[in-house]
Order: structure tokens, then C-alpha cells, then sequence
């Protein structure tokens, strides 16, 4: 009955869907890359938002720092990929924490959704001052 | 040994786990290790308040002005300096991270004298940041 092509998995593993999930080598080098990413783009908007926040007179300094493109692309490229990062970072500790199959999906699609919802009322924002809206 | 299906039915058996945070003395690797996850786990936190400012500087000066004020709120503030050593701590450590992915300081004398860097640069450039803004800026009024 064991198909050949189907490697070493028993029928009932791969019906079950037991063995590797597959996208953990994708999961590892997608961490990587967004850690050095966001290496230079969380140093330069850490100092920029400081910056704006800190000295200058508030609202105006923050809108006009806001509106130049490369501030506006720092910002988004910050939020997308930053919350991808702590997308995949949450999503390996609940994995290691949390041993209900019930919770466990359950907090997995809570983070993943938070996590594409925050990037997409940022970007917007973004958007919409980069604009002028 | 059940299946993922049986165990979502009914709750998986209470096994009795053996001591190990009561055993095991702390160590600089390991400490490093739940560090970086923690802070990693705390800054969602920063990427919250990140989304916030720039919704809140859309959607005008007066909910700006809100925000502004909510995070000058001492209790914010403490919340803001906690942030602070999170975020250079896990920048920090994720770059040791990175050099050990590219095969770089593998030896434990390496893992050592990286762990006590990036601990110090930690504590350095947080504690730098926030005396420039108290001392210099006047950012905590309620500090002094």
C-alpha cells in the first residue's frame, strides 16, 4: 500500500499531516534577513522619531519629518518588515510555550492578524501624511 | 502516543516536570538566551507605540497632542526606558546572533567576552540616552 514516491511517512502520518511542517528553513533565513534589515532602518528611525519627538515643537516638526519620501519609506519599510519579524518572533515562542492545539492556533492567528492590521493602519498613516491627504 | 487530534478532544495528561530552575545555576549563555527573547517579546510593545504615533500625527495635531502627553505620563516614561535597553539589547545580542550564523566567535571564551559587550553596550547607551534627555532635555519633570 506504502507509496514509494511518498518517502519513509506511514499513510496515516501523511493523512494526519504528522512529520515536518516545511516552512521552518524559510521561517530561519526570512529572520535573518529582516534582522539585517532592520538593523540600519531601526537605527535611522529610532533617531529620526527621537528626534522629531524630542526637540522642535511637536506636531509640525513630526508632520514635516514625516512628509519627506525617504522618511515615509524608512517608516513603512520599518513597519512591514518589523512586524514581520515580530510576527515570526511570536509565533516561535507560542509554539515553544503553549501546548493546547486549541490555544495554540488560537494565539497564532490573534498574532498574525494584530501583526497585519498594526502594518496596515501604519503604512496607511504614512501614506496619507506623506501625501498630504 | 496520540495523535494531534485526540489531544485537541480532551486535556493532554498533567506529567510532573523535573526541577531545573531551581537547579541549575544561571549563566551568562543562558540569561543572554532569555534576554534576547524577552526583550524581543517586549518590543512588540515598541512597534504598538510606533503604529500609534504615526496614526496619531494622520489623524491630526489634537489626538498628536494626546499622544504626546499620554507617553509623558511618568509611568510611561519607565515603560519608554525599559524600551530603550530592550530595543539595544536585542539589536545588540541579535548581531551576535547574526556573526554566530556566519560562523564568527564560537569558541565560549568568544561567547563571553561578546555576551559582556553586548551587555555593557546595552546598559551604556541606554543609560547615556536617558541622562541626555533628563539631565539636558528636561524630559521628566517629575524626575527632578
Amino acid at each position: 500500500m506504502a507509496d514509494v514516491t511518498s518517502g519513509l511517512r506511514s499513510p496515516i502520518g501523511r493523512a494526519r499531516g504528522l512529520g515536518s511542517a516545511k516552512h521552518g528553513t524559510e521561517h530561519w533565513w526570512g529572520m535573518r534577513l529582516s534582522s539585517l534589515a532592520l538593523i540600519p532602518l531601526s537605527l535611522y528611525l529610532l533617531y529620526g522619531v527621537f528626534a522629531a519627538v524630542v526637540f522642535g515643537n511637536g506636531y509640525t516638526t513630526a508632520y514635516v519629518w514625516m512628509q519627506s519620501p525617504i522618511n515615509a519609506a524608512a517608516v513603512i519599510l520599518y513597519l512591514a518588515i518589523g512586524l514581520h519579524h515580530t510576527a515570526h518572533g511570536l509565533q516561535v515562542v507560542i509554539e515553544d510555550y503553549v501546548h493546547s492545539e486549541a490555544k495554540k492556533i488560537f494565539l497564532l492567528l490573534a498574532v498574525n492578524a494584530s501583526c497585519g492590521l498594526l502594518a496596515l493602519a501604519g503604512i496607511l498613516a504614512s501614506l496619507k501624511i506623506m501625501l498630504g491627504a | 502516543m496520540t495523535s494531534p487530534a485526540d489531544q485537541s478532544v480532551k486535556r493532554p495528561v498533567e506529567r510532573p516536570l523535573s526541577p531545573h530552575l531551581q537547579i541549575y545555576r544561571p549563566q551568562i549563555t543562558s540569561v543572554l538566551s532569555i534576554l534576547h527573547r524577552m526583550t524581543g517579546v517586549g518590543l512588540t510593545l515598541l512597534m504598538m507605540l510606533i503604529v500609534a504615533w504615526v496614526v496619531s500625527l494622520a489623524m491630526g495635531e489634537a489626538a498628536y497632542g494626546e499622544f504626546i502627553s499620554l507617553m509623558q505620563h511618568p509611568v510611561a516614561q519607565v515603560m519608554l526606558f525599559g524600551l530603550t535597553f530592550a530595543f539595544f539589547y536585542h539589536l545588540c545580542a541579535g548581531i551576535r546572533h547574526l556573526l554566530w550564523d556566519a560562523g564568527y566567535f564560537l569558541s565560549i571564551e568568544s561567547v563571553k567576552s561578546t555576551g559582556n559587550i553586548v551587555v555593557g553596550v546595552s546598559v551604556l547607551t541606554t543609560l547615556g540616552i536617558w541622562t541626555k534627555l533628563v539631565v539636558y532635555e528636561g524630559i521628566c519633570p517629575w524626575l527632578m
